[in-house]
């Protein structure tokens, strides 16, 4: 085998959490009932257009979850195979460009380079402080004063092949849409185009358009230059925005995962059991809620650090450990966030429970726990669906703050929050060093945007009261 | 009504024993006093000799939760668990790792911590209601849109940019005011401005959008459509009649954080380099001052709990409809 596949925790959760997705939409393929908000969400413009950037996102975030160590060439014929301790994804292989264009300090944004002055050795033997030029940052120029028309030939380039991705992905997508519909392709093209499809396709091609061209002229661009500049080490901050990726839709999506089984289980127990039951647990709720949420978790990720520094031979590399924290943390922000989804099921119960259907079974003697699988938890469902997309985009942005106090994700894993936490200093520098921020900004900002329109379609989609007032 | 408080606040002790189980629990029982004491004195190869003098020095050389060598009451009463948990019940925090008393600490930091998030709170109220009770006079037009595209853009911006910006655009660019610091009494006054803006601005977002809600839900209500019918004024109605009504929620919803304005923000007051009580905890987490942290616990959730009942009874106040028993 060339290379060793390594699961960690976090990477196990995930392939956990989209098999329950495909296992959910396997089975709400056959129910109408849990179909119907979904076609909802689906034929929303602003549904659609959300749903294709955050698919580029979670397709980034996949691909950095698929972890493996790669053989290292074989000291001589017939020896162990031995595998390299270093840990790689395959956001890893394909950004191995980035990854490898190492610059010795911070650079600009298509600088060529160095931020700092350094001794420079001329030509002639003698030697001058200058800014000396970039190792891989636009290296290939002759003249690096003329580098504008080479980034603008790039990106068109970049561009022009976007568009033709767009073309080859939009035609084939519209294919698959006409064969299933038994129209023909022109034909398909053209409800698609003037916008007189059921589900939106045009905004999203437009969405899919803006991004395929975006991100090909950006990978065009960062073969050549550090698109976003460099940090401290001399790392390239594009790679380092698209590596945080999955720390945040982790943070994001399994903290929700983790929180579900105890706060559906204790919040139906509440409410439909009532008296001490419902007591015990809303005293629960109630203790745990009572404790401000950042202490909690500062006290918990102390508590960690202690453990963690006292075994340390309990961690094999460093990434476990990094992997373990953030899982740690992922568990601790459930603990403080479950209470909420808690007590709206406990509300709902309490309502479903009076309820004819729920009362004819019980008299016909079906027993509890058959009536709350059959007839109380599919009727809660969409509570759990609203949160569980409502608290994504606040669990991104509380990783962010959570890491500029030290409690949040380990300072080596790579983080939006990491990313402010260590420029944030160097904004007293003249001229001051922003792309840091302006890369973690972007990215966050982008994702959590996206999340937030996504969730308001999803809250109107599930829940029809609120439609009309939004 | 006194009966309902005083039960209320009956209620409160088993929750504050809760708390403090659960953070003993964290503190002690996970983490024995050794390995603190390891963790503190740094090195990997620590006598035993050394980590007893630590004990010792902080107080922890005791049982847990009983002491079998002692007599009488003193069985329960000399324990970390009698001295570290039960004496934070008469508000006796104890002192810090570098030997401050903690509970004349919060009493000095706290009003720092309140100089901001009152004025953050009060014109953060006045701002959110007028920019929501503007958009609702919009409603359904492009103006409406428009503004709630925009807010939620400003929602989805961290805190920590808000904070960066403000540092960078008004103390930076253009020299207003001081990046950060803190200075007594009124002269205070130039190092709150930045804070209590940002503050504000990074509020909007959820906040107005937050109480268009609120409006919109009145507004489709019948006493409004009775209120149009007899031929009052859009404005008037707006004004009188459904910021009267929304006030309700409002308040309520104000109210439960009041009492939490004491413990101040993590985040702003360690930017600005104010010395409330957030700046306090931040330092404390960072120093691993267990103590500290300890106490916070505890003053925020009797803060909580505090916030849950002033909630209720301000409900009776501002409608009628509800009794409290």
């Amino acid at each position: 085998m060339p290379l060793m596949p390594v699961v960690l925790w976090t990477d196990a959760l995930v392939f956990l959490l989209i098999a329950l997705a495909i296992g959910f939409a396997l089975y709400a393929r056959h129910h109408e009932h849990l179909r119907a908000p979904w076609r909802g969400v689906v034929r929303s413009r602003v549904g659609m257009a959300s749903l294709v950037i955050l698919s580029f996102y979670v397709l980034i975030g996949i691909l950095d979850t698929v972890h493996f160590r790669l053989r290292l060439p074989a000291p001589q014929p017939g020896g162990q195979t031995q595998f390299a301790p270093e840990v790689l994804s395959l956001l890893d292989i394909v950004l191995r460009p980035l990854r490898d264009a190492q610059e010795k300090t911070y650079s600009a944004p298509f600088g060529t380079r160095l931020f700092v002055k350094e001794a420079v050795t001329q030509p002639d033997g003698s030697v001058v402080r200058d800014f000396p030029r970039l190792v891989h940052g636009g290296s290939h120029l002759e003249d690096p004063d003329h580098k504008g028309r080479d980034i603008q030939v790039t990106s068109l380039w970049g561009a022009a092949q976007g568009l033709i991705a767009w073309g080859l992905l939009g035609l084939g997508l519209i294919w698959l849409l006409a064969r299933r519909r038994g129209k023909s392709l022109p034909e398909m093209i053209s409800l698609v185009w003037q916008g007189r499809t059921e589900v939106p396709w045009r905004p999203a091609f437009i969405t899919l358009l803006v991004m395929l061209v975006l991100a090909f002229a950006a990978a065009n661009l960062a073969l050549k230059y550090h698109i976003l500049g460099t940090d401290k080490v001399g790392e390239d901050v594009f790679y380092q925005a698209l590596k945080s990726i999955r720390t945040g839709l982790i943070i994001g999506t399994l903290t929700t995962l983790v929180m579900l089984p105890a706060a559906i289980l204790l919040g139906i127990m509440a409410g439909y059991f009532r008296g001490w039951v419902d007591d015990v647990i809303q005293y629960l709720y109630t203790t745990l809620n009572s404790i401000p949420g950042v202490l909690l978790i500062a006290a918990a990720i102390l508590m960690l650090q202690v453990y963690m520094s006292n075994n340390p031979d309990r961690f094999e590399s460093l990434v476990e450990r990094a992997d373990l924290r953030l899982l740690f943390l992922c568990l601790i922000l459930g603990v403080t966030s479950w209470t909420g989804l808690c007590r709206l099921l406990r509300g709902d119960a309490l309502k479903l429970r009076e309820s004819d259907y729920v009362q004819a079974a019980a008299a016909l003697g079906v027993g509890h726990f058959a009536i709350i699988a059959r007839h109380i938890l599919p009727n809660v469902l969409h509570i759990v669906m609203i949160t569980l997309v409502l608290d994504f985009s606040g669990l991104v942005l509380a990783e962010a703050v959570l890491s500029y106090v030290n409690i949040g994700v380990d300072p080596t894993m790579n983080s939006w929050g990491n990313m402010i936490n260590s420029s944030r200093l160097e904004m007293a520098r003249e001229p001051v060093v922003w792309w840091s921020l302006a890369a973690a900004f972007l990215f966050m900002f982008a994702l959590v945007l996206t999340a937030n329109l996504f969730a308001d379609v999803v809250r109107d989609a599930f829940d029809p009261r609120l439609r009309g007032v939004r | 009504m006194t009966a309902y408080i005083i039960r209320r606040l009956l209620y409160a002790i088993p929750i504050l024993i809760g708390v403090n189980l659960l953070t003993f629990a964290l503190f002690f029982v996970l983490n024995s006093p050794e390995e603190m004491a390891r963790m503190h004195l740094g090195e990997k190869r620590v006598t035993e000799e050394a980590i007893a003098n630590w004990k010792q020095e902080y107080g922890y050389d005791k049982p847990l939760l009983f002491n079998a060598s002692a007599a009488g009451l003193a069985r329960f009463t000399d324990t970390i668990f009698f001295e570290r948990s039960v004496r934070l019940f008469v508000f006796d925090f104890g002192s810090s790792d570098d030997g401050r008393d903690i509970g004349y600490d919060i009493t000095q930091r706290m009003w720092p911590s309140l100089a901001i998030a009152v004025p953050v709170l009060l014109v953060g109220l006045a701002v959110n209601i007028s920019l929501a009770l503007f958009i609702v006079l919009f409603r359904a037009t492009y103006l409406d849109l428009g503004s709630v595209v925009v807010l939620v853009a400003m929602m989805s911006i961290s805190g920590l940019f808000y904070i960066i910006g403000g540092q960078f655009l008004l103390s930076k660019l253009f020299h207003l005011v001081p990046v950060s610091g803190y200075d007594t009494g009124l002269n205070a006054w130039k190092f709150l401005i930045l804070p209590v803006i940002v503050g504000v601005i990074g509020g909007i977002g959820a906040g107005a959008r937050w109480y268009r809600t609120l409006f919109l839900e009145e507004v489709s209500k019948d006493y409004v459509r009775t209120a149009r019918a007899k031929g009052l004024g859009e404005r008037r109605v707006l004004f009188r009649h459904v910021l009267g009504n929304a006030l309700i929620p409002i308040l309520t919803g104000v109210v439960v954080v009041l009492p939490l304005l004491f413990m101040g923000s993590l985040i702003t007051e360690s930017f600005f380099g104010i010395p409330g009580l957030g700046s306090y905890t931040i330092d404390a987490i960072n120093n691993q001052d267990f103590a500290i942290v300890r106490a916070m616990v505890f003053l925020g959730a009797v803060l909580y709990i505090l916030g849950l009942l002033l909630t209720d009874i301000s409900y009776t106040l501002v409608d009628p409809r509800v009794r409290l028993q």
